[in-house]
C-alpha cells in the first residue's frame, strides 16, 4: 500500500509518485508524454485510449494508474519494437521500422483522420496475440467497440488480416486490391499513401491537445445549462477567489466586438447581464486556472440567476404567430425558393399525385478527437493558436474580431485533426483561449471533453420534409412541390447554406420540369445547427428518394427503371435552371449498382426488391433497396470560391506545397502532394505538405462542400505547372533549347541529354537570382445566386446506392448486410483514399438510418454522451462493394470533383426502402425505430389473424 | 473535484477488511470500476476519500469447484469468466452472457461483483447468475463471511442490499448437478438490442433446466427488466415443472410469465408493449436451447 508507482512501459520502468484521481491514460500521456494513446470520450465508450496491460487490452481512460503498479504496459509508441525486423519492402520509402499492423494499416489505407488508429492498432495486436489467424467474425468481436468515425471498417479488417498473414508467414504485408483509376496518370489515379500515415500509426502524430507549453493554464467555461433565459445574475467572485485561478472573464472583458459566426455574427463571445441566453451551451464566463482540475471547480462556483423564457422546441412551432422571437430579426433565419416552370401546369398533367410528409432528427458529427484550442500569447504581441479547424482564415478574423485587433496579429496554427465532418468549421474554444491567453500573458489550452463537445458544437439540422409529386403512368415526373422546415437552432452558423443546399436539392438527381421548394430556415431554442456531411441534401434525399420508391409502388414500376427514365443527363436544366454541360455520371452509377445487384446476390432484376426469407429462419426477411443522388462541389451561389497554393523547390531537391486548405483525415494532403508530383514528375515523397497555418500557407478557403479536391487540388497542380514552367524557361535559356525540349521525368530534368537532380535545378534558379518558388490562386468558375438561373454550381458528384436488409419481423430489428456503392466522382487521384471516403461515408449514412439520433428535450440535450449517442461500430458493417464511376469535369483537376460528402447521402433512403420491400413497412422518420416495425408487423398480425382462425 | 484521494490494493480479504473500516471515509470498495468511475467522473457519485481495489485479492480472483459448487470470485474479469472451462461446463448461460457484458476491453476489468452490486434489473450478469440459483458470499467489515441467496442482494433499481461502505461480495457460488442416468441439466442466456441510445439490453433472458428424458424436472426462469429488481419469472416455471416443452405448454408458461413480470416504459429504449411482444419470442428461443442442450 505505497504511494508510488512502478510500472514497465514500453519495456522501461518507471516508479512515479501516485496522484490522486489519476487515470493510466493520463500518467501516459501527461507525465510519460507518450501520447498516442488518445482520449476521445472519457466514458469507457470510444476505445481510443486502448493500451495493452500484461497482455490485455484495456481502457486506460477507466483505469486507475494506482492500479497499474507492478504491471507492464505496452503503448503504440512501444509496439514496432515488440516484432522482428520485416523482409525489406521499402517502396513507399518509409524508412522505419514498423509492426506488421502498422504497415498493414498504412499500406491498405486504413488510416484516415488517423486518432482512433492506436486505439486500432492495439486492439488487434492483442487480438493477434491470442488468435494468429483470426477471422473478419474474430476481428468484429474484438474491435466491436474500438470506434471510428472516418469508419473504414472494411480496410481495417483488410489491414488486420494482411498483417496476420505477414506474422505468421514472415512474407511481407501483402497489399490491397484497389483497382487504379480508368484516366490514371504518371502518378495521379494510382494508389498512394498519406503523407501523414506512418506518423498516425506509431503514435508520432500530434493533435492540439498532445501540446504543452511552458506556463500553461487550463481553461473552463460556465455555461448557461438553460435553453432561453435572461440573465439576471452572475457571481463570479467565488471562482476569482479559488486558489490557482488566473483569471475569470466575463462578457465585460471582451476588449473587441462580442459576437462571432460564419457568415451572420449572432453568436455571443459570452452572455451579459440582461441578455438573452438562447441554448444550453452559451458560455457566461470563462476561467483560467493551473490545473484543469482546478479551472472546472472553478467554473462551477460561478453563480447565475435567469428570468427564465418558455423555448422555441421545433422549427414549425417557432414559425407559428405570437410565439417569442429569439433573434431582433424574428425566428425566421431565411425562407429560401426555388421556382422553375409552372407548378399548376405540372400537377394538371399527372396522371398520379403523392404527397408524404418525412422526418429527419439533429445528428452530431462525433468526430473521436474533442475540440481542443490552445492560444499562445508572443513576446512581440501577436497571438498564436493552435487548433484543429476547418476554417483557419476565419477562425483569424474571428479571433482578431473579439480581441479588437488587425488579422495579421494573429496567427492559427493548424493542428491534425481527429475528424471534423462540417462540425469544426465554428468558433468552438478558439475566441475564449485568446481572451484568456491575453488576460493572463500565459499559454491557455481550452479542452472540450465529450459532453461539452455534444452540448456545444452545432449539429445536422433536423428538418420536417413534405414532398409532392406529380407523374405520368409511364413514369415521368411532371412536377415535384417540396415544403422542408429546417432547425438551425439558437445561431445561425451555416444554417442558411446548409438549407439553401437541402432545398435546391429536395426534388432529387432528376430532370423535372415544374419544380417549387420552400424552405423556412428557422431559429429554435435547441442547440444550433450548421455544416455536416451532405450539408441538407442528406435530409432531403431522404425525403425524395423515399417518396421516389412509394411512387414507383404506386404505379407498378421498376424502381430502378422510374429513376433511371427521369435521371439529370448531359443537357438537362437543374431545378435552379442550371443547363448541365458535362459530368452527369448518373445513369452509369444507376446501371452499375444495378448490374451489381444482380450480381452479388445472384438474383435476377424483377426478384431483388421481394421480400425473401434467410435461409432457415423464416422470420428473418432479405430484400434490397434503392436510392439515388447528387450533390454539389464548391461553394456556389455566386461565392466567389477561391483557394491559393505554393509550390517551392528547396536546396536539397525536395519540395513543399502549401494551403490553408484543411486536412481532417479525409486526404486533401495527398490529393496535393499527387498533384504536385503529377505536373512536375516527382516521386511523391520528395513532396512535403504543410497545411492549416496562416503565416506561412495561403488562404485555401473553408474545407467544406467536398470542394477542397478541386479548389485546392487546382491551385497546387497550376502552382506546380507554373513552376515547372518558371524551370523550363530557365533551363532552356541556359541550353538554348526550347522551352518544349526540357523534359521532366522520373523525379529529373532532362535537356538535350543533360540530366539535372532537382538539386542542381535549384541552383540553377537560384543563381540566376530566382527564387523557385509559385504561388497560384485559383479562382474556380463563376456561379450564380439562387433565383438568376444560370449556373449555381460548377460541378456536382452523382451516386447511386442499393442496401440489402435483414428484417427480423418478430423483434423488429434490422440488419445491413450489403451495400453497393458507386459514385461519379469525375476522376479518382487516389483510389486508396477514396475507398476510405466510400466505405466510412456508407457507415456515416448507416449511422444515420439506424442508430443516430441528437435527442434535444424542452432544450436540454438528452444525448450528452456518446454513450447515449451511438455512432456504427465495426459489427454494424456490411459488404461494402465501391464502384467507381469516372466522368471528368472539364475544369476539375484532372477531371476530378468532391466526393467528401455524396456517398453518404443516398444510403439512409436505400436502407428504409429496403426494410419498405422486406416487410411492407414505410420509414418517414429517421433513425429507424425497430419498435415501430415490431408494432406494425404486429398489427397487421392481429388484424388478419380472424381470418387465419376461421 | 478529484474522484479519490487515495488508493488501496490490498491483496487478501482481512487486509479489504481492515482497509474499509480504518482508511479515510468515504470509502468504497472498487472492482474493475467502469461503471464506478464513470459515477464519480461524471458527477453520479459523490467523490470519496479512499479507493479500496478488490482486483488483486487472492480469494476473489479464483474460478474453481468447491465440493458441489463452482465458486466464482467476484474480482474475476468478465473475459476470465467468459473463457473459463468450469463455467463453460456448468453455468453455459453466465458464459453467453459474458460475452455481452459491455466491449472487449472493459470485459477484461469488468467483474460480476460490480455487475450484481450495481443491481441493474437488466444487467447481462445478473440474469445469468440468477437463473443459475445462485449464492452470494459476502463479507463485513466484521464478523464471519456469510452466504445468501443471489435474490436478497436487491432492493431496487441501482439500490443494492450490500452497505458497500462496509461490505463486498467476495464471490458466487453456483450448484454444479452432474448429468446423471436420470437427467441432464443446461442454461442458455439471450438477449435483444436496440442501436440506438443506451447501451443496455431491451430485453433479456436466462434459463436453466434439467431435463429427465422428454419432461423439465426442474427450471429456472430470470427476465430482465422484468421488474424493479432481477426477476425470477416463478410461475412460468411452476407451470413448466413436469412438464414436456410443448408449444401448448411454453404458451401456458408465457401467459405465466406474462401475468406476473412487471415491465415498464423506458424512454426512447423500449416501451412496456414491446417488451411483452418480444419476451415471447425470446423465451420461446431460449428455452428451446436450453432445452436441446439438455438432450
Amino acid at each position: 500500500m505505497s504511494n508510488q508507482i512502478t510500472l514497465t512501459v514500453n519495456g522501461q520502468s518507471h516508479t512515479l509518485p501516485a496522484i490522486p484521481g489519476e487515470m493510466l491514460a493520463d500518467l501516459l500521456r501527461k507525465r510519460l508524454r507518450l501520447t498516442g494513446t488518445k482520449i476521445g470520450c472519457q466514458e469507457a465508450e470510444c476505445g481510443a485510449c486502448t493500451v495493452i496491460v500484461d497482455g490485455e487490452p484495456v481502457l486506460s481512460c477507466v483505469y486507475p494508474a494506482e492500479r497499474a503498479n507492478g504491471k507492464t504496459v505496452l503503448t503504440i509508441e512501444g509496439l514496432a519494437s515488440t516484432s522482428a525486423p520485416l523482409p525489406k519492402e521499402d517502396e513507399q520509402g518509409m524508412g522505419i521500422k514498423l509492426h506488421p499492423l502498422q504497415e498493414a494499416f498504412v499500406q491498405h489505407g486504413a488510416v484516415q483522420c488517423g486518432f482512433c488508429i492506436p486505439g486500432q492498432i492495439m486492439t488487434a495486436y492483442a487480438l493477434l496475440q491470442r488468435n494468429p489467424n483470426p477471422t473478419r467474425d474474430d476481428i468484429r468481436a474484438a474491435l466491436k467497440d474500438t470506434l471510428c468515425r472516418c469508419a473504414g471498417y472494411p480496410t481495417i479488417e483488410n489491414a488486420i488480416q494482411a498483417a496476420a498473414h505477414a506474422l505468421r508467414t514472415g512474407e511481407p504485408v501483402p497489399p490491397p486490391h484497389i483497382p487504379d483509376s480508368v484516366h490514371a496518370h504518371k502518378v495521379v489515379g494510382h494508389r498512394h499513401i498519406r503523407p501523414d500515415a506512418v506518423e498516425k500509426v506509431t503514435g508520432k502524430a500530434l493533435y492540439t491537445d498532445d501540446l504543452v507549453f511552458d506556463r500553461m493554464l487550463y481553461a473552463a467555461v460556465r455555461r448557461a445549462m438553460v435553453p432561453h433565459a435572461f440573465l439576471k445574475k452572475l457571481d463570479v467572485s467565488k471562482a476569482r477567489a479559488l486558489p490557482g485561478v488566473a483569471a475569470v472573464l466575463t462578457t465585460e472583458d471582451i476588449p473587441g466586438e462580442k459576437t462571432h459566426g460564419l457568415v451572420i455574427y449572432d453568436w455571443p463571445v459570452m452572455i451579459g447581464l440582461g441578455e438573452r441566453i438562447r441554448y444550453v451551451g452559451d458560455a457566461l464566463a470563462i476561467v483560467a486556472a493551473e490545473t484543469p482540475e482546478i479551472a472546472e471547480q472553478a467554473a462551477a462556483l460561478i453563480e447565475a440567476e435567469f428570468d427564465l423564457q418558455p423555448p422555441i422546441l421545433d422549427p414549425v412551432q417557432a414559425r407559428q404567430e405570437g410565439v417569442p422571437q429569439i433573434h431582433e430579426k424574428g425566428n425566421l433565419l431565411k425562407h429560401i425558393k426555388v421556382r422553375k416552370g409552372d407548378m399548376e401546369q405540372g400537377f394538371a398533367e399527372a396522371e398520379v399525385i403523392l404527397e408524404h410528409t418525412f422526418h429527419t432528427p439533429a445528428t452530431d458529427h462525433a468526430f473521436l478527437e474533442p475540440e481542443c484550442s490552445i492560444a499562445v500569447p508572443l513576446p512581440n504581441g501577436r497571438m498564436e493558436i493552435y487548433v484543429g479547424s476547418q476554417i483557419p482564415y476565419q477562425d483569424r478574423t474571428q479571433v482578431a474580431r473579439a480581441l479588437g485587433w488587425p488579422e495579421e496579429r494573429v496567427r492559427i496554427v493548424g493542428q491534425l485533426m481527429g475528424g471534423g465532418f462540417g462540425g469544426k468549421e465554428d468558433i468552438a474554444g478558439q475566441i475564449h483561449a485568446a481572451l484568456l491567453a491575453h488576460a493572463t500573458g500565459r499559454p491557455v489550452k481550452l479542452l472540450f471533453d465529450r459532453r461539452e463537445s455534444l452540448l456545444v458544437h452545432p449539429k445536422r439540422h433536423a428538418t420536417q420534409i413534405r414532398v409532392k409529386v406529380g407523374a405520368k403512368k409511364d413514369g415521368r415526373l411532371t412536377a415535384v412541390e417540396t415544403e422542408l422546415y429546417g432547425d438551425t437552432g439558437a445561431y445561425a452558423s451555416l444554417g442558411e447554406k446548409v438549407m439553401t443546399r437541402a432545398t435546391t436539392h429536395s426534388a432529387g438527381p432528376y430532370d423535372i420540369p415544374h419544380v417549387r421548394a420552400d424552405c423556412y430556415a428557422m431559429y429554435t431554442n435547441n442547440p444550433p445547427a450548421g455544416a455536416f456531411r451532405g450539408f441538407g441534401v442528406l435530409q432531403s434525399a431522404f425525403a425524395v428518394e423515399s417518396m421516389m420508391d412509394m411512387l414507383a409502388e404506386k404505379l407498378n414500376l421498376d424502381p430502378i427503371e422510374l429513376r433511371r427514365m427521369n435521371a439529370l443527363h448531359v443537357g438537362s436544366i437543374t431545378n435552379t435552371g442550371q443547363e448541365l454541360r458535362d459530368s452527369v455520371g448518373l445513369t452509369e452509377c444507376i446501371d452499375r449498382v444495378s448490374d451489381a445487384m444482380s450480381r452479388v446476390s445472384g438474383l435476377p432484376r424483377g426478384e431483388l426488391f421481394k421480400p425473401r426469407p434467410a435461409p432457415n429462419a423464416p422470420h428473418l426477411v432479405r430484400a434490397w433497396g434503392f436510392a439515388a443522388a447528387y450533390k454539389n462541389t464548391g461553394l456556389g451561389g455566386g461565392a466567389p470560391d477561391k483557394s491559393g497554393a505554393d509550390v517551392e523547390l528547396y536546396e536539397d531537391g525536395t519540395f513543399e506545397t502549401r494551403s490553408s486548405a484543411a486536412e481532417l483525415g479525409q486526404g486533401l494532403v495527398t490529393v496535393m502532394r499527387l498533384a504536385v508530383a503529377e505536373e512536375l514528375s516527382l516521386h511523391p515523397d520528395l513532396v512535403r505538405v504543410l497545411v492549416m497555418d496562416t503565416d506561412l500557407t495561403p488562404d485555401g478557403g473553408p474545407t467544406t462542400a467536398s470542394r477542397q479536391t478541386y479548389v485546392t487540388g487546382n491551385a497546387a497542380r497550376l502552382a506546380a505547372r507554373t513552376l515547372r514552367e518558371q524551370i523550363s524557361a530557365v533551363l532552356a535559356e541556359k541550353y538554348d533549347v526550347r522551352p518544349e525540349q526540357v523534359r521532366f521525368e522520373d523525379s529529373k530534368v532532362h535537356i538535350n541529354g543533360h540530366t539535372l537532380t532537382y538539386a542542381e535545378v535549384y541552383r540553377e534558379m537560384t543563381a540566376l537570382g530566382q527564387r523557385p518558388r509559385v504561388r497560384y490562386e485559383y479562382e474556380a468558375p463563376k456561379t450564380q445566386p439562387l433565383g438568376t438561373g444560370g449556373d449555381m454550381h460548377f460541378a456536382y458528384s452523382f451516386a447511386a446506392q442499393a442496401a440489402e436488409v435483414e428484417v427480423n419481423t418478430l423483434t423488429g430489428e434490422v440488419r445491413v448486410l450489403r451495400v453497393i456503392s458507386a459514385n461519379d466522382v469525375g476522376a479518382a487521384i487516389n483510389p486508396l483514399g477514396l475507398q476510405g471516403q466510400v466505405e466510412g461515408g456508407v457507415m456515416m449514412g448507416l449511422g444515420h438510418a439506424l442508430t443516430e439520433e441528437f435527442i434535444v428535450e424542452g432544450g436540454q440535450v438528452v444525448t450528452d454522451r456518446l454513450a447515449r449517442y451511438r455512432i456504427p461500430g465495426i459489427q454494424l458493417t456490411p459488404e461494402i462493394t465501391a464502384i467507381i464511376v469516372e466522368h471528368p469535369t472539364a475544369e476539375g483537376p484532372y477531371g476530378a470533383k468532391g466526393v467528401g460528402e455524396i456517398v453518404s447521402i443516398p444510403t439512409p433512403p436505400a436502407i428504409t426502402n429496403a426494410i419498405y420491400n422486406a416487410v411492407g413497412v414505410r420509414i418517414d422518420r429517421l433513425p429507424v425505430d425497430q419498435e415501430k416495425i415490431a408494432a406494425a408487423l404486429w398489427e397487421r398480425k392481429q388484424n388478419t389473424s380472424p381470418a387465419d382462425k376461421t | 473535484m478529484l474522484p479519490w484521494q487515495i488508493y488501496l490494493r490490498p491483496q487478501t480479504l482481512a487486509e479489504v477488511r481492515q482497509a474499509l473500516d480504518s482508511a479515510p471515509k468515504p470509502v468504497l470498495p472498487i472492482a474493475g470500476g467502469t461503471d464506478l468511475l464513470l459515477d464519480l467522473r461524471q458527477g453520479r457519485h459523490a467523490p470519496v476519500q479512499t479507493l479500496v481495489d478488490l482486483t488483486a485479492v487472492a480469494e476473489m480472483t479464483v474460478i474453481e469447484l468447491r465440493g458441489e459448487h463452482l465458486f466464482i470470485g467476484a474480482a474475476v474479469p468478465v473475459s476470465r469468466v467468459h473463457s473459463d472451462p468450469l463455467v463453460a461446463r456448468h453455468a453455459r448461460a453466465l458464459t453467453e452472457a459474458s460475452a455481452l457484458i459491455a466491449g472487449p476491453q472493459v470485459r477484461n476489468v469488468a467483474t460480476l461483483g460490480g455487475n450484481v452490486a450495481h443491481a441493474l434489473p437488466a444487467a447481462d450478469g445478473t440474469i445469468a447468475l440468477l437463473a443459475l440459483d445462485t449464492q452470494a458470499e459476502i463479507a463485513a467489515i466484521s464478523g464471519e463471511n456469510r452466504i445468501v441467496p443471489l435474490s436478497q442482494l436487491f432492493l431496487g433499481p441501482g439500490k443494492s442490499a450490500i452497505d458497500k461502505n462496509k461490505e463486498i461480495i467476495v464471490g458466487f457460488y453456483i450448484q454444479v448437478l452432474e448429468a446423471s442416468e436420470a437427467f441432464k441439466v443446461s442454461s442458455c442466456f439471450k438477449r435483444i438490442m436496440r442501436p440506438q441510445g443506451v447501451a443496455l439490453p431491451i430485453i433479456n433472458c436466462a434459463i436453466w433446466l434439467a431435463r429427465e428424458g422428454d419432461r423439465i424436472r426442474d427450471i429456472r426462469i430470470a427476465v430482465g427488466p422484468g421488474g424493479p429488481i432481477p426477476f425470477r419469472a416463478t410461475k412460468a416455471e411452476a407451470v413448466l415443472r413436469g412438464q414436456t416443452p410443448t408449444n401448448e405448454t411454453i404458451e401456458r408458461a408465457l401467459i405465466a410469465l406474462l401475468d406476473q413480470v412487471q415491465f415498464r416504459t423506458s424512454p426512447r429504449r423500449a416501451s412496456a408493449d414491446y417488451r411483452r411482444h418480444l419476451v415471447g419470442g425470446l423465451f420461446r428461443d431460449v428455452i428451446e436451447s436450453a432445452w436441446e442442450r439438455a438432450g
